[in-house]
């Protein structure tokens, strides 16, 4: 009955390009979502990393073209800088506004920076992974065009590949400010080359270790002349990114002066190694980041997952500035314990209402300003050791928002009561009760006879079977699962328990199963604002699947993870998982193929966690605001926001 | 299913939806004028009738008064629409209440409302003008009111303006349809709706040059109906059986409906058959326009065309039928949004995702 969707990416065979393009007065505003592909050809600075359209050249275009790439450089990029898709170029096409490197200190970009910054948030977003090292070419003067600080400087990356990649980047940082000096670059070039050669000595002098993959990645990004410089640049560019549609917690802007205990952006991009290396020094988890990563997703945090939660466990007495309470949730996100959108958020809060309990306003301290300033080192500790998720962002925000509301001339003690009261009408009226509401308005839609297919494991799905069971409804349930995680199997568990007819299946029999079905209900992590819906990866098979079958997708998901940001693909932001967690299944030792997979070159490991379904394959999402189409989802995030200030 | 009241005097047939029994009636091949003559005639004899046996039909206020008689008077003239007796019914027990505050009113209204829904669960309008004028009640009585009486009164005026307002919406719809209406346009209707014959006669008026092409509208013969007045309006037309709809729909500019009810989704709950020319005219390229008052608008959202309260209305075929043999007697199909390309409401010209927008900021 509908319209087969149509492809929703790539002119270009050669070049993919997904995401936005910068509109054409300014670069960066454009690309919502990062999205970084880059050939496993590591030359390409991970293009776009930050947000910049994805971009797959061809990988033999690399390693030879770059020198002549540069001529022509100049001129593509403009062109794309003006909005233009010019998806002809292979190499350079990506958004060469995109490759500003914020992290880009540079001496005299200074004082460009900052007017920069201040003027154009966005720039943040070209954070991380921007090709710096190359970028240090890049003159300062540039940057004011466009408010995109180039970065400037100095230490160059030390594989050759890095050069190349990096003066691929020069030029596209040139090409950036969206005006054309093409004589200029051509001026830098010589000067940049023999800075590279110098610093490329200098490195290799100092190598450190290192992985590959790391050198590679730090090759993108790495340095900065006067670090003193960076950690201003990166918070207000972390500050700003808060704009970037990557971001996932909306709306979190430190002052400047917070920096030190500045909460790294969430959807900080590991791409650059220069954050990276901040972010570790600041960092209360020791974590190493994993040796051979898909290069696609080099904007994702991924770390080795064995030695993390043994060495969290034994700094147990070092961590002074965490809170006990909040360490054990951390503990907790790290070993798996507690997953699942509502019962992290729900750990998360509580375990900041005990912080808040014990808090005590040092003396000369503002209450407000020092309570946010300890829950933002509370929340980049959190984010150590998981990702935020969506609903986690949005209580956060609300959290910081209700500290901030709080009136001056208030006792301490009335000021953390009232925060403590806060916290639990937020959970109740936002999780709890707003549970209770969806399920009173789903088991509606479950009539005698239906047959309900459900994946993976979602608590509202789940109360909602129960509850319907509860009512004498006669029906049954397939859930579908998938590796590696197999939650669908405490599902089942559970609703046998009840009592409740169930089928079992893997998602390579979605299309088998699905023939017999009459409604699909589905969790989410959070539904973006135009109708996407971000949940874990495999639920949007299972919802193309449905609507191909014609069968009504049901979304259950509370109003509190609803977002405003737009997303158009999984890449962009996502979550890693542990990759050995493919390569081994439970029970079955002798399943050992890939065993050693970090020694093999060729071969990397994805385990995605999120992914994300596109609205066309969504009927219905139910809410506490009750059933909606997925186009009145900006409808209810703009009442929420206004409930939210009015609460 | 059974959707009516069992008492009523009204229903030859217990398997029938009252809703589209007085639809019938409407539509039923006769003049206006005669309908308003026999009405005089009869007077309000079958209401007392009913108030006999009213106790079981949903008493309320203990006066003797039954809301449920009140709409079935309003509802039977033609020109009303629905959602304005409901409201007329209502208004009827705000001014017989006697209930000195604003609680014990509201509680009464709640009452009266409720009983008439679901002495008619199938019509859409009903509970949709009810649940807005409770919703209008509620925000009245917040707000502070020195004197009770006033604010009955206030109610009371509101109530007796929304006549007016659905009068005027259908005014403001076929207005703002104008712009679509070109002239030697081809306009396919279905269904006989009272919003619809504005918009045409309207265009009409305006010296509009169009064709209309109506569908029978078995079993109502809504078609027939409709192509009387557009005969008198001196507007070419042409009658189509049902199943002649795709084999016309090349020489069709634009599809026009009513709405019996607007669903949440943005889509349509309207006369059997409506999803079926929806159905054409996307695949053909043809716009789908439905003209529908605000009221209208109800917080229901069918999945599929299954998941609504049925509604059954006998087909006579003219000669016997087996027993054996089963009748789909459904009146009403769901034409889902993406069908559908514009709504004509009072609010303005909407796209159907528009709806929910209009209702979340009605209801929350």
């Amino acid at each position: 009955m509908d319209p087969r969707r149509v492809p929703r990416t790539v002119s270009d065979p050669k070049v993919r390009q997904v995401g936005f393009f910068a509109p054409p007065d300014r670069s960066q505003s454009g690309p919502p979502a990062p999205i970084s592909s880059s050939p496993p050809v590591s030359e390409i600075s991970p293009s776009g990393n930050s947000l910049s359209p994805v971009m797959i050249p061809p990988p033999r275009n690399l390693s030879s073209d770059m020198s002549r790439h540069f001529p022509p450089a100049p001129i593509s990029p403009l062109r794309r800088g003006r909005g233009a898709a010019d998806s002809s170029i292979p190499v350079g096409s990506y958004n060469p506004s995109e490759f500003i490197s914020p992290t880009a200190t540079a001496d005299f970009s200074e004082d460009a920076l900052s007017p920069g910054w201040s003027r154009k948030g966005n720039s943040a977003k070209f954070a991380s992974s921007l090709p710096t090292g190359g970028i240090g070419m890049v003159k300062q003067n540039k940057v004011p065009a466009s408010g995109l600080t180039m970065v400037s400087t100095v230490r160059m990356p030390k594989a050759i590949k890095e050069k190349e990649r990096v003066s691929m980047e020069e030029v596209q940082m040139e090409q950036q400010p969206g005006d054309s000096k093409p004589l200029k670059e051509k001026t830098t070039k010589a000067e940049r080359r023999a800075l590279q050669e110098a610093q490329r000595a200098a490195k290799a002098a100092a190598k450190p270790e290192g992985s590959k993959a790391q050198a590679a990645a730090s090759g993108v990004n790495a340095v900065n002349a006067s670090p003193g410089k960076v950690p201003k640049a990166t918070p207000s560019k972390k500050d700003s990114s808060s704009v970037v549609a990557s971001e996932k917690r909306g709306g979190d802007r430190q002052p400047d002066k917070d920096r030190k205990k500045d909460v790294p952006h969430p959807r900080m991009q590991f791409d650059d190694e220069n954050r990276v290396e901040k972010a570790k020094k600041r960092s209360v988890v020791r974590q190493t980041e994993a040796r051979s990563r898909v290069e696609l997703f080099r904007h994702l945090p991924q770390y080795e997952h064995g030695t993390r939660l043994p060495d969290l466990e034994s700094r147990f007495f070092q961590l002074d500035p965490i809170h006990p309470a909040v360490y054990k949730v951390g503990v907790r996100y790290l070993s798996g314990d507690i997953s699942g959108g509502n019962s992290r958020c729900i750990a998360m809060l509580q375990a900041f209402q005990e912080s808040i309990r014990d808090y005590s306003t040092p003396p000369e301290k503002s209450l407000i300003r020092d309570l946010t300033t300890k829950i933002n080192g509370y929340v980049s500790f959190l984010i150590e050791c998981r990702p935020l998720s969506i609903s986690m962002g949005n209580a956060i925000r609300f959290l910081k928002t209700r500290i901030n509301k709080l009136v001056l001339n208030l006792s301490e003690s009335e000021a953390k009561s009232s925060i403590l009261l806060d916290i639990d009408r937020f959970i109740n009226e936002k999780i709890i009760l707003a549970d209770k509401v969806i399920v009173k308005h789903a088991v509606t839609k479950i009539r005698d006879g239906d047959v309900l297919l459900t994946y993976g494991s979602s608590s509202v799905v789940e109360m909602i079977l129960l509850h319907a069971h509860e009512l004498g409804k006669q029906f049954r349930v397939v859930i579908v699962d998938s590796r590696p995680k197999l939650e669908g199997q405490m599902l089942l568990r559970r609703l046998v328990r009840q009592g409740i007819s169930c089928t079992y299946t893997h998602i390579n029999a979605v299309s088998y199963v699905m023939l017999e079905v009459t409604r699909v209900l589905l969790g989410a992590s959070s539904v973006l604002s135009n109708g996407t819906v971000y949940s874990r990866v495999g639920t949007a098979s299972v919802a193309m699947v449905a609507h191909q079958f014609h069968v009504p997708v049901l979304i259950c998901c509370e109003a509190y993870k609803f977002h405003e940001r737009v997303q158009l693909d999984s890449i962009c932001s996502n979550e890693l998982g542990d990759p050995d967690a493919i390569a081994r299944v439970s029970g079955r030792t002798e399943i050992n193929y890939l065993e050693g997979w970090t020694n093999s070159e060729n071969l990397q490991l994805l385990n995605l966690i999120y992914d994300v379904t596109p609205s066309d394959y969504v009927s219905m999402i139910i809410t506490d605001y009750g059933m909606i189409p997925p186009t009145s989802v900006p409808v209810i995030v703009r009442e929420y926001q206004r409930e939210h200030l009015w609460i | 299913m059974a959707t009516e009241n069992p008492h009523s005097q009204q229903n030859s047939n217990p398997q029938i939806s009252l809703y589209y029994q007085t639809r019938a009636a409407h539509h039923a091949v006769v003049t206006s004028d005669w309908l308003a003559q026999a009405q005089a005639a009869v007077g309000r004899h079958p209401e007392d009738a009913v108030s006999d046996n009213s106790s079981a039909g949903g008493e309320e206020s203990g006066n003797g008064f039954s809301v449920i008689d009140e709409f079935n008077n309003w509802r039977k003239q033609p020109d009303l629409a629905e959602a304005v007796a409901a409201i007329r019914a209502l208004a009827s027990v705000i001014r017989s209440s006697q209930a000195t505050t604003m609680m014990e009113l509201e509680i009464e209204l709640k009452k009266a409302s409720d009983s008439l829904k679901s002495w008619d669960t199938t019509s859409i309008s009903l509970t949709a003008g009810c649940d807005l004028f409770m919703r209008y009640v509620t925000r009245t009585s917040a707000l502070e009111y020195e004197d009770f009486n006033s604010a009955k009164s206030r109610l009371l005026e509101r109530a007796e303006r929304f006549g007016e307002i659905s009068y005027k919406a259908r005014k403001i719809i076929a207005m703002l349809s104008q712009e679509f209406i070109f002239d030697g346009c081809t306009i396919l209707v279905h269904g006989f709706s009272r919003v619809v014959l504005e918009v045409l006669r309207t265009a009409a008026q305006n010296k509009k040059l169009f064709r209309v092409l109506c569908t029978e509208g078995r079993p109502d013969r809504t078609g027939l109906r409709l192509s009387n007045e557009l005969a008198k309006l001196d507007v070419p037309v042409k009658l189509l059986i049902d199943s002649a709809v795709a084999y016309s729909m090349d020489e069709v500019d634009m599809v026009f409906v009513g709405a019996d009810g607007v669903v949440e989704s943005g889509g349509i709950i309207n006369m059997m058959g409506t999803y079926q020319i929806a159905l054409v005219a996307k695949s053909m390229n043809k716009p789908v326009y439905v003209a529908a008052e605000s009221y209208k608008f109800a917080r229901l959202y069918p999945l599929d065309q299954k998941d609504m309260v049925p509604a059954l209305r006998p087909i006579d075929f003219g000669v016997p039928i087996p027993s054996k043999v089963e009748v789909e007697t459904s009146a009403r199909d769901y034409t889902p949004p993406q069908y559908l390309t514009f709504l004509f409401t009072d609010l303005g010209v909407l796209s159907p995702s528009v709806v929910s927008d209009e209702l979340i900021q009605l209801y929350l």
